[in-house]
């Protein structure tokens, strides 16, 4: 029975629940005997609390049982990227300046989440307040892929990958600020969505770039993606940068599953030598399939993409720069050598020095560099003039598409320890995922096979227009559903952590 | 030419609220030259006639009524804190022995 749990799609789950076929509690129980099974291999979580989680599903159940309409999803199992606040859990953002911290208030996309009734399982591993493209900046260690345990499982929302790929739990959150949901689900072969900039709330989402930051969801399937992008996405007052606007019908989309007459956009500039030889034989693969199914593939120039890599690494780190100022030993989190004889400034400076890691100190650096004196407009400046032609790029690109398509990465997931040392490769982990952040609008990654030098999962991108999501979701259902059918199974049945 | 001396990381750091130690300044200054040179090339394709973008979306400014909330209690806003006295938020000192 467990397994059976535990293969089933979150869509299903939750209508076995609502059904009465199953419980809250049993699917909850089989995820947390999975997540004792393999999590010492995998190590996608931070915390885990069996008896919180417990307690939850049995008050699911009991809302279920007294006629409460709660939704699709209520009874399903969740993990949460550990940057969402949590009040009964601690949130410590990967960081050991907060380590042990413990909310005092919830974050809106975990406190619509428990409205709908979905249990929290646990926090998921992540790079340091999200800086990184494969986990390993976590002061708690790495998270491994599932596919390959001596790889890594991408970033920063890696942990939250590892525990959907290795069945661990059935859905899972992220933040996505230059692809840290897109990328990690390309290489765990899930799919994740970056919603629209503003489409979900960010109140209670530990902020490291506030103009990127985007909350958004993880499965292993389209469907199952969609139904939780609806439940924690749509207005809130507490963000005053969310948008007030009806949620795009991603559900819909993703059960239409049709692209007769859609028209795709490929773009130029991510179509690139440089890229790993299997990763463009899918990509292209994937762009016939949709021709196949009566999409209209056109190519796309986008000339300015080649240079958000760079505007994005000015700022980002600026943001962070100016969001970790809070991180000052004082009110909350690490104090270091407060002994009665330093000022308030240096307890602040030891702390911080002790507290952070070595990328979050590189990116503070940097952010204060690109916003100094002398070096602004230089900098700072001109990085956000290449946001704007990054957004006239995606202008021009969608009067003549419908959707733009490209590689959700340039590589497979690269070996644990592999680009540690070199900040410039690892930053090119998410070049393919850099300008939909810098312009807000939609993306979606979907499996699109595995590459065939190193049997390893693909992802393919689906960029739409500001809150138009829901196209990413009609294409991201309709190869999925091609591609399920040509393998006969889904992607990650073939993984070593399968469930049989 | 460095882009970055390791005096003006040091000058950084401090401004940064980071008590680095000197073979972190030293790996800074070298890694930062990297990153600013390759970060660099936003400067060729700036012009003075493009309008910045702070923001994907325009924003606008947002209000709300003037209306009393239940906030945070004093426990559960001092729970975190590193030191706590009498209700309070127990801090190092803040001036200067000069002050």
């Amino acid at each position: 029975m467990g397994t059976e749990l535990l293969r089933s799609t979150a869509a299903e789950l939750g209508a076995a629940i609502r059904a009465g076929e199953t419980t809250s509690v049993a699917a909850t129980e089989a995820y947390l005997d999975r997540v004792t099974e393999v999590d010492g291999e995998v190590r996608a979580f931070l915390h885990v609390d069996r008896e919180t989680a417990l307690e939850q599903a049995r008050a699911v159940d009991a809302r279920l049982a007294a006629g409460e309409d709660l939704g699709p999803l209520a009874g399903v199992p969740i993990a949460h990227k550990d940057v969402f606040t949590t009040t009964d859990m601690p949130t410590t953002a990967g960081s050991k300046i907060l380590q042990d911290w413990r909310p005092p208030y919830d974050a809106t996309v975990t406190a619509r989440l428990r409205a709908a009734g979905l249990v929290i399982l646990g926090k998921t591993n992540m790079d340091e307040f999200a800086m990184g493209s494969s986990t390993e900046n976590s002061a708690y260690g790495a998270s491994r892929n599932p596919w390959d345990l001596s790889r890594v499982p991408g970033g920063s929302s890696g942990g939250s990958s590892a525990a959907v790929a290795a069945y661990e739990a059935p859905l899972a959150t992220g933040t996505d600020t230059g692809g840290s949901i897109r990328q990690p689900a390309a290489v765990c072969g899930l799919v994740g969505a970056k919603p629209t900039y503003g489409g979900s709330s960010r109140y209670g989402v530990i902020a490291f770039a506030s103009s990127l930051d985007t909350p958004g969801p993880f499965a292993r399937n389209v469907l199952d993606t969609a139904l939780l992008h609806e439940a924690f996405s749509g207005h809130d007052p507490h963000d005053s940068t969310s948008v007030d606007a009806a949620v795009p019908p991603v559900v819909d989309a993703a059960r239409r599953a049709d692209v007769e007459g859609l028209r795709v956009g490929v773009v130029k500039e991510l179509d690139a030598e440089g890229y790993q030889p299997g990763v463009l034989q899918r990509f292209h693969e994937a762009v016939e399939l949709l021709e196949g199914l009566g999409a209209k593939v056109v190519e796309v120039s986008c000339p300015s993409f080649d240079t958000a890599l760079a505007a994005y690494y000015l700022i980002a780190p600026s943001e962070c720069s100016s969001n970790l100022a809070r991180f000052d030993a004082m009110r909350y989190g690490l104090r270091v050598g407060d002994d009665g004889t330093r000022s308030a400034e240096e307890v602040m400076s030891l702390t911080r020095a002790e507290g952070f890691g070595p990328e979050v100190k590189r990116r503070i650096m940097l952010g204060t560099y690109a916003l100094s004196s002398g070096y602004y407009d230089a900098y700072y400046g001109s990085a956000q003039q290449v946001r704007t032609l990054i957004k006239r790029d995606f202008d021009a690109a969608f009067g003549g598409v419908d959707v733009l398509v490209s590689p959700t990465t340039p590589t497979t997931a690269f070996s644990v320890g592999e680009r540690a040392s070199d900040p410039m490769a690892m930053y090119l982990a998410d070049l393919c995922t850099i300008p939909t952040n810098l312009a807000g609008n939609a993306a979606l990654s979907v499996p699109c096979g595995l590459a065939p030098e190193d049997g390893l999962p693909v992802g393919l991108q689906i960029m739409a227009p500001v809150l138009a999501d829901d196209r990413t979701y009609r294409v991201g259902a309709a190869v999925e559903a091609a591609l399920n059918s040509q393998r006969g199974s889904e992607l990650l049945s073939g993984t070593a952590f399968a469930v049989h | 030419m460095s882009a970055i001396t390791r005096d003006e990381v040091a000058h950084l750091a401090r401004l940064s609220r980071l008590a680095l130690h000197d073979d972190e300044l030293d790996q800074l200054a070298a890694q930062l030259d990297v990153i600013i040179s390759a970060v660099a090339k936003v400067q060729e394709v700036a012009q003075g006639d493009i309008p910045p973008s702070s923001h994907a979306l325009p924003l606008t400014n947002v209000y709300r009524p003037d209306e009393t909330h239940q906030g945070l209690g004093p426990d559960q806003a001092l729970a975190g804190a590193p030191a706590v006295e009498d209700q309070r938020f127990r801090v190092p000192r803040i001036l200067g022995e000069e002050a």
